[in-house]
Order: C-alpha cells, then sequence, then structure tokens
C-alpha cells in the first residue's frame, strides 16, 4: 500500500489533531489519493510515459514553490527515470517560468478592466532541447493552467496535438495539472493548520 | 512523401456567444476536443461517471477518456461539498467555490456555484455582489473571511497563511469547518482548471 500522499506531505501523524480533524471527511481523503494512484502509477500509462507525468509534476511542484511536493516529485522523477539533463532542464524552465498568480484576460467586454498581463511561458532553446517536442509542449501548456488558467484556448491544445498528444493524452495531461493544483493547495493549507492546532 | 503519424484535431466552436460577466444564469460548455461517443464507451468508461445521468455531459464524456482519475475525481468533489457530517455549511462550501472560480476567472463553475451558494444561504444580494465585484466584495465579516481564505488558497504560490486561521476562527469556524475550506478551495483549483482549458461557456439554450 502507498501512503497517503497528503498525510506525507503535510506530516499528519496517526491520531494527530490534524488527522482528527480530517477523519468526518474519510471518503475525500480516500479518493484524492486514488486520484495521485491514477495519474502517478495507473494500470496502463496509456500514452503518457510515467517520466512524462513525474517531469511535469517537478515542474508544476516547483512553480508553485511548495518544498514537500517538489522534493516527492522529484523523486517520483529519479525512480522513472529522469536523468540529470532532465532536471537541470526543469529547473531552467522553473527559474524562467516562476510568477505569481492566477492573472490573464476577460473575453472582452465589463470584465476587460480585470485582464492581468503576466508571463507567457515559452521553452528556451537549450530547455527545449533536452525536453523535447512533447514535453515542450507539455510544459508550455502547464505553465499556462498554473498560472493564468483563463488564457487557455483551442490553439493551445491544438499544439499539444501537433507535438504528438492525442486527444487522450491530453485529458490526462490536464488532469495532472489541475489535480497537483489541488493537492498542493491541500498540503499547504494544513501545514498551516496544523501550526494552529 | 514521408508518412506522417495521425495527429488528432480541436473541436471548432464557432457562431456561439461566450457570456463575458459573471452570471448566477445557466450556461452549457463547449468542448475543444472530442468527447468520447456515449455508444462507444465501455463498461468502465461508464462507470467512471459515477452518476449515470453525466452521459448526456459533453464535459464528462470528455473526461471519461481517462475514467480513473474521473471517477477519484467525482468522489473526491462529492465528499468535499455534499457529505452533511461536521464541518463548514453547504452554502458556506459553494461560497468557497464561487470565490475561487470568481477569482481564476472560470465563469461557468462560478455560474454553477454562485447557483449553489445563493439557493442553500437565501443571500443572493451577497452573492450577486461577489459575482459582480469580484473577491475583494465587502459581504460580512464572517463570509469576507472564507472568500479571503480561499483567494489565498488559490494564489500561485499559495498565499494562506497562520492570519487566515485567525480570521476563520474568529468568525466561529472550528479545525473541521476549516479543512472544509481549504478543501473546497483547493478542489476548485482542479476542477476551474479543467473547466477553462477544456473548452468555453455559451448561454444555455432557453
Amino acid at each position: 500500500m502507498v501512503a497517503d500522499v497528503i498525510d506525507t506531505l503535510a506530516d499528519i501523524a496517526p491520531g494527530s489533531p490534524l488527522d482528527t480533524a480530517r477523519v468526518r471527511r474519510t471518503v475525500a481523503r480516500q479518493q484524492a489519493q486514488a486520484s495521485y494512484l491514477s495519474l502517478f502509477a495507473p494500470a496502463s500509462v496509456g500514452g503518457v510515459s510515467a517520466q512524462e507525468r513525474h517531469a511535469v509534476a517537478c515542474f508544476v511542484a516547483s512553480l508553485h514553490g511548495q518544498a514537500q511536493a517538489e522534493a516527492f516529485y522529484g523523486a517520483g522523477l529519479t525512480e522513472a527515470g529522469g536523468s540529470t539533463a532532465l532536471k537541470a532542464a526543469i529547473a531552467l524552465a522553473v527559474a524562467a517560468g516562476k510568477t505569481q498568480g492566477p492573472y490573464g484576460a476577460f473575453p472582452k467586454g465589463p470584465l476587460s478592466v480585470e485582464d492581468k498581463p503576466g508571463l507567457i511561458y515559452r521553452a528556451a532553446p537549450e530547455v527545449a532541447l533536452t525536453l523535447g517536442r512533447r514535453l515542450v509542449a507539455a510544459f508550455e501548456h502547464t505553465h499556462m493552467l498554473v498560472f493564468h488558467p483563463r488564457d487557455a484556448a483551442a490553439p493551445s491544445l491544438q499544439s499539444l496535438l501537433d507535438a504528438g498528444w492525442s486527444t487522450t493524452d491530453v485529458v490526462t495531461l490536464s488532469q495532472l495539472v489541475a489535480f497537483l493544483s489541488f493537492q498542493i493547495r491541500v498540503v499547504a493549507g494544513l501545514r498551516v493548520l496544523a501550526t494552529k492546532l | 512523401m514521408t508518412d506522417k503519424p495521425m495527429t488528432d484535431k480541436t473541436v471548432p466552436q464557432s457562431g456561439h456567444v461566450v457570456p463575458a460577466v459573471f452570471t448566477r444564469d445557466m450556461l452549457d460548455w463547449l468542448p475543444w476536443l472530442e468527447p468520447m461517443a456515449a455508444d462507444q464507451m465501455s463498461e468502465r468508461h461508464l462507470a467512471s461517471l459515477v452518476d449515470a445521468a453525466r452521459v448526456k455531459s459533453d464535459y464528462f464524456r470528455l473526461l471519461a477518456r481517462d475514467p480513473d482519475v474521473l471517477e477519484a475525481r467525482t468522489r473526491t468533489d462529492k465528499d468535499i461539498f455534499y457529505n452533511p457530517d461536521a464541518g463548514l455549511p453547504r452554502a458556506e462550501r459553494e461560497l468557497a467555490a464561487a470565490a475561487t472560480s470568481r477569482l481564476n476567472g472560470c465563469i461557468y463553475c462560478a455560474s454553477v456555484h454562485a447557483r449553489f451558494a445563493a439557493t442553500y444561504s437565501k443571500r443572493v444580494p451577497e452573492v450577486e455582489k461577489l459575482l459582480a465585484e469580484g473577491t475583494g466584495a465587502d459581504l460580512d465579516k464572517r463570509w469576507n473571511a472564507i472568500v479571503a481564505a480561499s483567494v489565498a488558497l488559490t494564489s500561485t504560490p499559495v498565499a494562506f497563511g497562520g492570519q487566515h486561521v485567525d480570521a476563520l476562527r474568529g468568525q466561529g469556524l472550528d479545525d473541521e469547518a476549516i479543512v472544509d475550506v481549504i478543501n473546497a478551495a483547493s478542489f476548485f483549483n482542479w476542477a476551474n482548471r479543467l473547466m477553462l482549458s477544456l473548452g468555453e461557456p455559451t448561454p444555455a439554450a432557453a
């Protein structure tokens, strides 16, 4: 059995006050873990390799600056065979892509006054060389999902499809980034709550 | 000519109206990627919908392409929002979802959860104010604390801190209710990203 990842990353010990405070949502806790397993230890990897899944996860965790998730998914990438060169390329991508969200544009109209411009991440040539075409497209899309999801449009999905991601692969990638956006927030929130119990 | 692998295409959507304001009106959602055809879904795909009626939804038939994560996502969602055992009242879990969606800019998700927040709280003016003015709107002390916590959790990097816990406690939330705020806002950071990036809203057919 794989230990509950949120409990692990939030340092929640069995029987601790935070453990008790989570008991009423045991199903959500179990299903968050099932979500993690379905994305990172799936019954079948389908069109998205374990290394791609963990490389994207490292990028997402580091863009959030959540130390425990960074270490956890970094170890996962090592286990999935991620090379030192790949990790170095991810570190460069993170350094170039780190910013603050959410930002982005609204549909033109009354909300346009709330439009907030921000970084549009594009992989630098030396990063792209190591990541390869599929991961370059994935990282560029992932950066948008993390920081400015309201800028999403059909052409960003077409870029993924053109880079060799199938429609089903894009669903998996989207779920992976969106799930991590949830998991990292729960961990961050619970870690703060733990200091107040 | 060299052989090129088959590349999937996005689904062209045109001629529809895209809502340009936050609203409690019913909206439809148009996918940019091809959902599964209902008659081509296996037992596993159908089971991943959890609610059989969702086979009518383009959104869920698209997500059913990866059934295991869809099913776990849906069961996480239902326990966070529908489980009546202790914690935060349903209306305020929906408030956290609506505030998160307002900040991320998910007009579709905001419409659904603003409707729920208004229905369960019976506080239509405050919900309308959140939609119209955004997450800085002055609602009341308790709702302001829940919205501020949701905003801090939705920021990247996460900006949630001890002061948010103190503010929630100050408004009478116990530890289980605070866990619900954390879960609800965090979950909508999952849901918003799917809704925003895989398709777009349009007014529901009359």
